[in-house]
């Protein structure tokens, strides 16, 4: 089946998931975030690349820092960039998705940016959009949250260099968690042997053994020896749900304490996606302590956001 | 047609430089080819600012027409730019794109006091009003050839031409 993602000479055109991406167009994107890294690092931040462009972030969810980070990475490349809160404006007016999108293409839009509650909205606005627009997924119901995948992986090589002897533990809400699902992708295409995920059955994709992935229910034992734990946020709306008996019952099994960091090797790093709840999926010496690389994510994510989009719009 | 040898144009440009090449100088590479030369030139000249690479593939000017490059590297300038005394290096002076990018980026890390450019071979067809202070030899080139810095594995440098791919 054609790749809606690729065009004819097999170039990104689209950042709709992970999934199906070949692992040269991966690695194209961390390369890239490298020299977007330094960029960060100078005086004046901003590359000429994007000059003239009008990048529309199209946010139907609510998201403070993913929206934010966008807009810093298509300003540091001299894009033009239009912040729209959807759910407030046209929607609730009656306008269907497609006319919307159709209203700012007629603006002169050269990409849009769409985080969106159901799953495959950026796939039918990318098969809508005329050739010349690029769309970036920043999060699509349950489906797939590609930048943050990708993200995630620039921070792990840049602690851990090689993907090919590693082991990674995503601890949490498996079940709802999009970015969860674009971290599997990743790691998988990049080759990283042993994919553990963490969680109790209730938080758990039926037969997501089939994704290549190890399950363990036990979180001390899914810990030993892995190079780098990832913690999923777990959504305070879940709790109410059967699907949980309490956060405290919960913080007990699956929080991420210091005693439960000791069983990783020693130099293992931590993640997580943020926002974190302190006290709920992981504790507060572990998300402040010499181990925790979440502020850096952070910081690399704008980089990596950077490389998607200059990748794209020369495409 | 006959190339000169590389190894002598450096030797020669690295005379040239010598005058200039003070305390505060600093000294810039273009990937790929300007930047082995710098880096040769670097230690020959004993300069003691820390060498600098420019990869200007964010300030091409032309990616809206072939997009981002396939192997970007990051730049890497470990120096002080404002108010310093530059020597930007590349190996081919052409149509002058590549130098109006590289001194963009350049004032895009601080305010140089000057820049001064060095090239192995200016090789004609300019299309921007650009100028090399220093260079290695003078070719008059047909557009469709395409002249090129090799470096072998123990460093040595030397020139070869190809026909230009037509796309």
């Amino acid at each position: 089946m054609e790749n809606p993602q690729l065009n004819q000479h097999g170039e990104l055109r689209h950042l709709l998931s992970i999934e199906g991406l070949p692992a040269g167009i991966v690695r194209h994107i961390l390369d890239t975030a490298e020299s977007f890294v330094a960029v960060a690092e100078r005086e004046v931040k901003k590359v000429p690349l994007l000059r003239g462009k009008a990048i529309f972030n199209l946010f139907f969810e609510n998201s403070t820092r993913t929206r934010t980070t966008f807009e810093i990475a298509a300003k540091r490349l001299s894009a033009d960039v239009v912040n729209l809160n959807i759910g407030a404006s046209s929607q609730s007016k009656g306008e269907t998705l497609l006319d919307t999108v159709d209203n700012l293409a007629a603006m002169q839009a050269d990409m849009f940016i769409v985080r969106h509650g159901q799953s495959g909205a950026s796939h039918l606005i990318a098969r809508h959009v005329a050739p010349h627009i690029h769309v970036i997924n920043a999060g699509d119901g349950r489906h797939a949250h590609p930048t943050q995948g990708l993200l995630d992986m620039f921070t792990i090589r840049r602690y851990k260099q090689d993907f090919t002897r590693l082991r990674v533990a995503i601890v949490g809400d498996v079940l709802h968690s999009r970015v969860a699902r674009s971290e599997i992708h990743a790691l998988n295409v990049l080759g990283v042997p042993e994919i553990r995920v963490i969680a109790p059955k209730t938080l758990l994709p039926a037969e997501v053994e089939q994704m290549g992935v190890h399950v363990y229910h036990d979180m001390i034992k899914g810990l030993k020896d892995v190079d780098a734990v990832i913690m999923l946020r777990l959504q305070n709306e879940r709790m109410r749900g059967a699907l949980l008996p309490s956060a405290h019952e919960y913080y007990k099994y699956y929080g991420f304490t210091k005693d439960k960091l000791a069983h990783a090797k020693p130099d293992a790093i931590v993640m997580h996606p943020g926002p974190m709840n302190r006290g709920i999926e992981i504790e507060s010496g572990v998300a402040d302590g010499g181990q925790s690389v979440i502020l850096p994510q952070v910081t690399f994510g704008i980089a990596v956001r950077m490389a998607v989009m200059s990748i794209l719009a020369g495409s | 047609m006959q190339l000169p040898d590389a190894e002598q144009l450096v030797n020669q440009l690295i005379a040239q430089l010598r005058p200039l090449a003070g305390p505060g100088t600093g000294l810039v590479g273009i990937r790929s080819g300007g930047a082995w030369l710098a880096e040769r030139m670097h230690s020959a000249l004993g300069l003691t600012t820390p060498l600098g690479t420019l990869d200007i593939s964010f300030y091409r000017d032309d990616f809206s027409r072939i997009g981002l490059h396939p192997a970007v590297e990051p730049s890497n300038i470990p120096f002080e730019v404002d108010g310093c005394s530059i020597i930007l290096v590349d190996d081919v002076l052409y149509t002058g794109r590549t130098v109006r990018a590289a001194m963009n980026e350049l004032f895009d890390y601080g305010r140089p006091a000057s820049i001064h450019l060095a090239v192995l071979v200016d090789r004609g067809g300019r299309e921007l009003p650009i100028a090399a202070q220093s260079v290695g030899a003078r070719l008059a080139l047909l557009p469709e050839q395409n002249i090129q810095l090799n470096q072998d594995s123990s460093g040595r440098f030397s020139l070869s031409l190809h026909r230009v791919e037509e796309n």
